[in-house]
Order: structure tokens, then sequence, then C-alpha cells
């Protein structure tokens, strides 16, 4: 008897198991990998999961097994053309060669161990070390939406919560327990009575039968009446109590300086820090809307082609990027809707005397909208040796120090070269609390 | 059924397979395979799956239920990188030897493939695993996927009770003593589900039995210990010496909890499981061939499988059986498809066309005609070692061509110490057969000596053959593996 079985729709990723398994098992020598590649390659292209490769000897399953060397063999090979018996042949000068050992066929490095890690894998090892649960806690803050939610049952309430249902269901408990005539049996009982009101022949047998039968009926009528089909001590309503949610959307506000000053390096890594962030966000949020606002001496909503890679000349006014993210608020995104977060990235430089400006305007009331605003200044590698007191800067760097005393969820960092940038960013998101105790 | 009336209408004739052509070609095969060749064969049964449980079977050792363990994800990785990058094909079947015998037949083979794969691996292998008589005596078909199913149940309770890391600590040392934990000699009892819980059972219950020799050991302070006499009582006590490793530290391991002994036992068993494969390798595949390719063409000589699909079949078939020469770039290593099938269908030709050299070489069998069960007896009654001692023609090794070389020590040359003519023949034969028996060319390292009530270190002693070492580097790390199973020292020795 022979059986035809079609298995491929039975579901899939069965050796999911064992890939968590020794994902976990490498993890030590796949998260140095991870480090790695994030360090040196495009954060871009972090979304879609990475090759990585670790050494080979970190996850080898030793066994006794015999050496390649030494000792008698005898080898049977095919295709012999010109050999006989007693002829000596030269081993090749590395590894087993004739013995039938194969070397790599496309050069790949045989002590490395090559695969590819899924994207939710890989952003699991990138935010490992970030802490997140905590993290999470910290800034999921905004609690200022209430929506009602189930909350048990309650015995008074608004007819539109009525629970038929529980009503109904204390309702026959009751009249179970109450013994409570059913309609049925009274009407059968009516019925009775008129047939024998209607027999054309009495005796004092049926009279006798007929007055008993009344004084039942009476009997359960009032029974009836005194346990009610309906009690108000039945009824029970839907009960709700309001309690806070946190938004599931973000906002993200890229502000970025595109004066000519800011050349190719620096946008690359502003860029990099974005990405960064919406990440970031994206893992924790279900939607995440991106806005770009690039600025020169007047700032303008782009969409990201333009944020990045089109230049334009003009002054450098930083306070146009804020006027607009603020316009941008107050016309799409209310914050009680919606979780916001504002990276800015900028060479420092900033128009005289209108840094102060800028800080009016975070501390009067862009950061009371925002969950977190983080600044980063990209700076030269020449510059990063020079500038290591925080305190001195520029001026839009004093300014914005100043605010980064009042508001916890204000962040700062100066940034020279892209190996930093991922320190940095946990670092912005690992001071929070401190400065928060503080 | 067909009959012949029905002959020379076409089984299928489109590229596509469906599961109704897939029957009547099936029936078709089997007709072939119990009526001409007198094959005896399990229930079949045939499963279609898509390239990634295929590659999902490849990982867990070719089986359909495995337990979890992180060298499973690790091989899957490896097959799937291999497959990604066109490095290799994936099987087009996996067949296993259970009863009923499952084949996997891969989704995207066409209709001709999958009329071979059937013919292969339904009706060559199951013969095989049916008949021949190490799987016979030595697995048990009709247990085995009970047998799996209550391993993978097993460890994945134990995963719950005792942690994933502590399981996979103890399965990693497992792993690395599996290749010396075999019963070459003696047979294994038959693996069965019931029987496993039941001594999974009396083993928890007498838990406290499985260090009884230190409740022994108050008699034996008396006695006078480290005399020859003693020694040889106490190895004879514990059945000293003993070739299966992990079977003698389920039993002795001093330290070991009934569920760590239960997972030894599960690991052991599984690759006892496996060994008659490793040693039928080259019949086990020379069947299927010799096997897929009699009924196939017959199926074509009697007009039921068109001229096309014939050819597909056929290059299948030669690119299975290609066996490049030693100085050839792709040549890695004796192709067992290309020996098993080459020297199967040369027993049909001395059975049935014999030469002079053959009625020398084979006067049993030269020329009886009865080629049908000539290789129905070799396939039962064999291995890989003895077939090729006893049925590798001088005409096999001349179209092959092969020759044999030795090496000794460091030197820095191969000597040619036979090659395929007539002086040679039987030395070339000799080494194949050697080359072909996994006992010589797995390391034999045995329990020789431990002495429970002093200091307990388990001595092993591997004996080399021929003189081959042991790999250094790995021998460090199994050893760190035993140490934490036995839980004291463990030594080993050259004997």
């Amino acid at each position: 008897m022979t059986q035809f079985i079609d298995r491929r729709l039975n579901p899939k990723g069965r050796s999911l198991g064992n890939r968590s398994r020794f994902i976990r098992r490498a993890r030590a020598a796949i998260k140095k990998a991870v480090d790695d590649s994030v360090r040196s390659r495009n954060i871009v292209d972090v979304d879609q999961g990475e090759h990585v490769a670790i050494p080979a000897s970190d996850i080898h399953e030793p066994s006794f097994h015999n050496a390649d060397q030494g000792g008698h063999r005898d080898h049977v090979l095919p295709g012999n053309k010109t050999y006989r018996a007693g002829d000596r042949i030269d081993k090749p000068p590395q590894g087993g060669g004739a013995g039938g050992r194969e070397g790599a066929p496309d050069g790949e490095a045989e002590d490395e161990f090559l695969f590819a890690l899924s994207r939710d894998e890989f952003l699991d090892l990138f935010f490992e070390d970030l802490a997140l649960p905590d993290l999470v806690k910290r800034s999921l803050k905004s609690t200022d939406i209430m929506r009602p939610r189930r909350a048990g049952l309650s015995v008074t309430g608004a007819p539109a919560n009525l629970s038929v249902m529980r009503t109904m269901r204390n309702a026959i408990g009751r009249r179970v327990g109450l013994r409570r005539p059913a309609n049925r049996e009274v009407e059968d009982l009516r019925g009775h009575i008129a047939s024998l009101e209607a027999a054309p022949h009495k005796d004092t047998h049926d009279s006798d039968e007929l007055a008993k039968l009344r004084a039942r009926l009476d009997h359960l009528v009032a029974r009836q009446k005194r346990v009610p089909f309906l009690d108000p001590v039945d009824v029970r309503y839907r009960h709700f109590e309001m309690k806070p949610e946190p938004t599931a959307n973000a906002v993200m506000f890229c502000l970025m300086d595109v004066s000519a000053s800011m050349g190719q390096r620096e946008k690359d890594l502003a860029k990099r820090f974005f990405v960064l962030l919406h990440l970031f966000l994206k893992r924790r949020y279900e939607k995440v809307d991106l806005v770009f606002i690039r600025h020169t001496h007047q700032a303008s909503e782009v969409d990201e082609q333009t944020f990045f890679y089109s230049t334009e000349s003009g002054g450098t006014v930083v306070s146009s990027a804020l006027v607009e993210m603020q316009r941008v608020i107050s016309e799409r995104y209310p914050a009680g809707d919606w979780n916001i977060y504002a990276a800015q990235a900028s060479d420092g430089e900033n128009y005289s005397g209108d840094s102060a400006h800028c800080a009016e305007l975070l501390n009067g009331e862009i950061m009371n909208l925002c969950q977190y605003f983080a600044y980063v200044e990209i700076i030269g590698e020449a510059e990063a040796k020079i500038l290591t007191n925080p305190a001195s800067g520029t001026e839009l760097w004093r300014a914005y120090l100043g605010v980064s005393g009042k508001w916890p969820n204000f962040a700062l960092k100066r940034i020279a070269h892209r190996s930093e940038i991922y320190p940095v960013f946990r670092e912005l998101f690992s001071t929070a609390p401190e400065t928060s105790d503080a | 059924m067909p009959d012949g009336s029905r002959d020379g209408t076409l089984l299928f004739d489109r590229n596509d397979w469906t599961f109704d052509s897939m029957h009547r070609t099936f029936d078709a095969i089997i007709d072939i395979a119990e009526k001409d060749l007198g094959l005896n064969l399990y229930p079949n049964q045939i499963e279609i799956i898509s390239s990634e449980q295929m590659l999902d079977t490849y990982s867990s050792v070719g089986m359909p239920l495995m337990y979890r363990h992180w060298s499973f994800g690790k091989h899957f990785i490896q097959h799937e990188h291999q497959y990604r990058k066109g490095m290799r094909g994936l099987a087009y079947e996996i067949v296993i030897n259970s009863n009923p015998c499952v084949s996997y037949c891969l989704e995207d083979n066409s209709m001709a493939l999958q009329a071979l794969v059937m013919a292969h691996a339904a009706c060559g292998h199951n013969h095989f695993f049916k008949n021949n008589h190490l799987f016979h005596q030595w697995t048990d078909a009709d247990g085995i996927l009970d047998y799996l199913d209550y391993a993978r149940g097993f460890i994945q309770k134990c995963e719950e009770q005792h942690g994933t890391a502590a399981v996979e600590k103890l399965l990693d040392a497992a792993h690395a003593l599996m290749s010396v934990s075999v019963f070459r000699h003696r047979r294994p009892p038959m693996l069965t589900e019931r029987a496993e819980r039941e001594r999974e059972r009396r083993r928890n219950e007498e838990a406290e039995h499985s260090v009884h020799y230190i409740w022994s050991a108050h008699e034996a302070a008396d006695r006078p210990g480290g005399t020859e006499q003693a020694v040889q009582e106490r190895k004879s006590r514990m059945r000293l010496p003993e070739e299966n490793l992990l079977y003698f530290i389920e039993s002795y391991a001093p330290k070991l909890q009934p569920w760590e002994r239960q997972i030894l036992r599960i690991v052991r068993n599984i690759g006892q499981y496996f060994y008659p494969q490793r040693q039928t390798k080259v019949m086990n595949e020379g069947c299927a061939c010799f096997v897929h390719y009699h009924i196939l063409s017959r199926l074509h000589q009697t007009g039921r499988i068109g001229d096309g699909a014939m050819l597909e079949i056929l290059h299948n078939h030669t690119s299975v059986l290609f066996q490049p020469g030693f100085d050839d770039p792709r040549y890695s290593g004796m192709n067992p498809y290309t020996i098993g099938y080459a020297m199967m269908t040369d027993i049909q030709r001395i059975c049935t066309d014999p030469t002079e050299e053959d009625r020398a070489w084979f006067p049993d069998i030269a020329g009886c005609k009865d080629w049908r069960n000539v290789l129905k007896d070799a396939w039962s009654g064999y291995r890989d070692e003895s077939f090729i001692q006893q049925f590798l023609s001088p005409k096999v090794m001349r179209d092959l061509r092969l020759f044999s070389l030795s090496e000794t020590g460091n030197e820095a040359f191969y000597r040619v110490s036979a090659i395929h003519d007539e002086a040679g023949y039987r030395e070339v034969r000799d080494a194949l057969a050697s080359a072909n028996n996994p006992s010589l060319s797995d390391p034999d390292i045995q329990v020789v000596d431990v002495d429970l009530l002093h200091d307990r270190v388990l001595h092993l002693q591997h004996r080399p053959t021929s003189g081959v070492p042991l790999a250094e580097d790995d021998v460090r790390r199994t050893l760190d593996h035993c140490r934490r199973l036995w839980g004291y020292d463990v030594s080993l020795t050259e004997g």
C-alpha cells in the first residue's frame, strides 16, 4: 500500500528552534561580527539583515578522529593513466593532496563560518546592550490618552451598558431558587379549568375538583407576582474604567543644516545617526512617521532624497528649523496622539545671535512636546582633538548646553568619526536617567 | 494495475508532475519492482516537500524529527549557505529506513525526475533497508519514528526541567563521543518507545542503585586492592574493555543524574541506528541506482516513458554516477554511487555473458543466468567491505582504472603499490575494501580500566590502525567533554 502525502503546506521554519539555539550558542562571536559590521558598513543596509562571518573554531564540534597525516595509509584512486606498480609520486606541497582532500573551492576561508542573520536577529543583537527595557519604561511616559477599559461588572450604570447575558443569568438562578411557577404551568391549569367549565354535565366531584384547581391557580398567580420574572437585584452593567494608554505612534523629526559648510562627510555622519534613531524607534512603535526638515537661513520640509542628497546655498539660521518643526507639529502631530522625537544635526555654525533664540524656542514650547531631543554636532577630526571640554564650543553648542541642563530629555553630543556614532547613540540614551535623577 | 493491454501508453507526457501522474507512474514502477525484479518492500509513504523542508531534513541528519540542538541549526545554515550560493544542489530525495518506508521528494522535481526518485528511493533503498542483514539485525524500522518522537519529547522535557544550558552542555559532550559509542561487535537491543519508557521508569526507581559500589565499598576495603587478580576481577565485573564509551559512561559514571544517563542513551542509540548506513554506502546506493535504471529502462522499452523524459532521466543518472579521475579538479574521492552501480551491472553481466576471466574469478555465478537472485543475495548478505572483497571484478577495476597508493609516515612521496593489472587486482581490491570499512577508518578507542573505589580515573586506550595517529587538537577538546560527562579525570593512552 502506497501513500502520497503533500507536506508542502506544513508549517515552515521547523528548524527555527535549532537556529535560535545556534545563535545563542555563538552569541559572543556573532555579536562581535555585528558590531564590526555596524562600524564599517552602511547603516542604511542594517534593515536587510546582515551577512556575518564568525570564526569556525568557536562552533567547532570536536570528536575523536584520525589525523590527516602520519602512519601507514593506502588510498585507492580512479583514473590511472601512466602509473605502474612501484612508481613514486611526489606529494603536493601542501595538504593531503592525492589523498582526496579538497581545498576550499571558491577561495572562501575554511576557518570562517559565514551566514546571514535575519533583520530581527540582527537588530536584537544590535540593540542588545542598549538596555532596552529600562529605556522603554523611561520614554513611554506619555500617558496623556485615557481610554475606557473593561473592568468587570457593576450593579449600577447607564442602560446602554446593560449586560443582558449576566442579568438574565442572575434572573434564571433567582427564579429557580425561589420556585417561581413557570408560565406554561399556569397556562395549562387555566386550560384545564376552562375545559372543565365547558363540560356539559357537572357533578359534585367535578365542582370540587374545579374549586381546588381555581384555588391552585390563584396561588400560582400570586406566587408569580411575588417572584417577578426580572428583579432589580438581577441587573448587571458592564463596568469600564478609564485607563491611560501609551500612544503607539511616533514621529521623528530630522533637522539638518544643509548650508555649504555641511559637506558630504558631515551629511553622511548625520544620516547614520538619523538612521540609527529611526531603526530604534521602529522597533518600539507600531508606526513611525519621518519628517525631514532642512534649513539654511530658511527651513522647509522636504522628502528624504532631497534632504540627504540635494544641496542648497545660503546662510545658517538654526531657529528657522525649530519654527518649522513647531508648525508641522501643530498642523499634523498633536502631542497627545504622537510620541515626538527629534534629532538635529549641524556643524555648530549659526547666525550670530540666533542661538539664544533657539534655546528660547526649545525651552518655551518644543521641549514640552518632545519625548526626546537629540542634538549631534559634527566636527572635524582635527577639531575633535581640541574640543575636549564639553563646556566650550560654538555659540549654538553653549546655548544648547544650557537647554540640556534644564531638560533631562535633551541630549547633545559631538561626533567626529563614523565609528563613534553607535557609542554616541548609546550614550545619548543611557545618559538620560543620570540627568533625570540629578 | 497496468497490464499488457495498457503497454505503450505513456504514463505522463508533461514536464510538471501531478498527484495523478505520480500515482499512475508509481503503480507501474512497483509492478516491475515486484514482478520483474522480485523485490521485497516495506509499504511506501511518499511525501512531497519544499526545498526549505528538504534543508530542514538535511540538517537533522536526514531524520523527519529530531531533538533540538544548536549543531543542527549550524548544519542548516551551512547547507542553506551552500545551496543559496549554488555550490551544491539539493538532493532530489531523502529516504528513511522505517516501516512504512518514508521517501521525501522535492516539489521542484520534474515528473521524469520524480519517476527516477520513486524508483530509486521507494524501490531500491526500500528493498535494501528491508533485506540487508545489517539493517535487519541492527536497526528497528518499525520503532525508529516512535523512538525519535520519544527522544524529542524527552529532551524537551529535560530542557524545561533542568534548563536549556544544562541539556545543551550534555548534548555537546555526548555528540563529541558519538563516533566512539557504537557497538561494533555485540548487537544492541532493539529500540522501542515503550521499552524506553519502561527503562526510564525503572531507572528512576533505582536511582540510588547507580552508586551501589559505594555501599559495597566497606567490604571492598578489606580486600587487597591493586593486585593483579583484583584488577582482573574488577574489569570482568564491568565487562572491560568496552568499545562503546557512552554506554560505559551511562552505566558507570558516578555523578550523572538519571535524566542525563537517559539522554546519553538516546544519543548513542541514534548513533547506533546510523552505523549500518555507514557500512553500506556503496551497496545501498549501488542497489538503488541499479534498481532505478532497470525499472526505468524497462518502462522506456515498453513505451511507457517517452524519449524526452528518458533522456532527462539518463542525464541525471549519469551525472549522479560521474566519477572524475584523481587528477581532475572536480575529484573529491571515490563516488560510492559509481563503484556500487558498476559492480552490480558487472554482476549482471557475469551472470549472463561471462568471459574466461570471470569464470576463473567467479566460478559460482559466472554464466548462471540468474542475476536477479545473485544480486538479491548480495544485497541481503554483505556489507561494503565484504561485498567488494567478494564481487569486485578485474573488469570493473580496469574500467575505472583503479590503482592504489601507499604512504608511510612523513615521506615526501606516495608509492604506487598496485594498479589494474594481473599482479595488482587483489591488492587493489583489498585496499578498496578496507577503505570502505568504517571500523578501520574510525579510531579504535576503548575503556580499559577504571577504579571506582579509588581515584576513579577513566582510562581510555587508543589502538592506532597502521600507526595512524589521532587529530591532536580535537583529542584535547573531546577529552574535555569526556571529563565533563565522567565527572572525574580521564586519561588516554596509546596502546
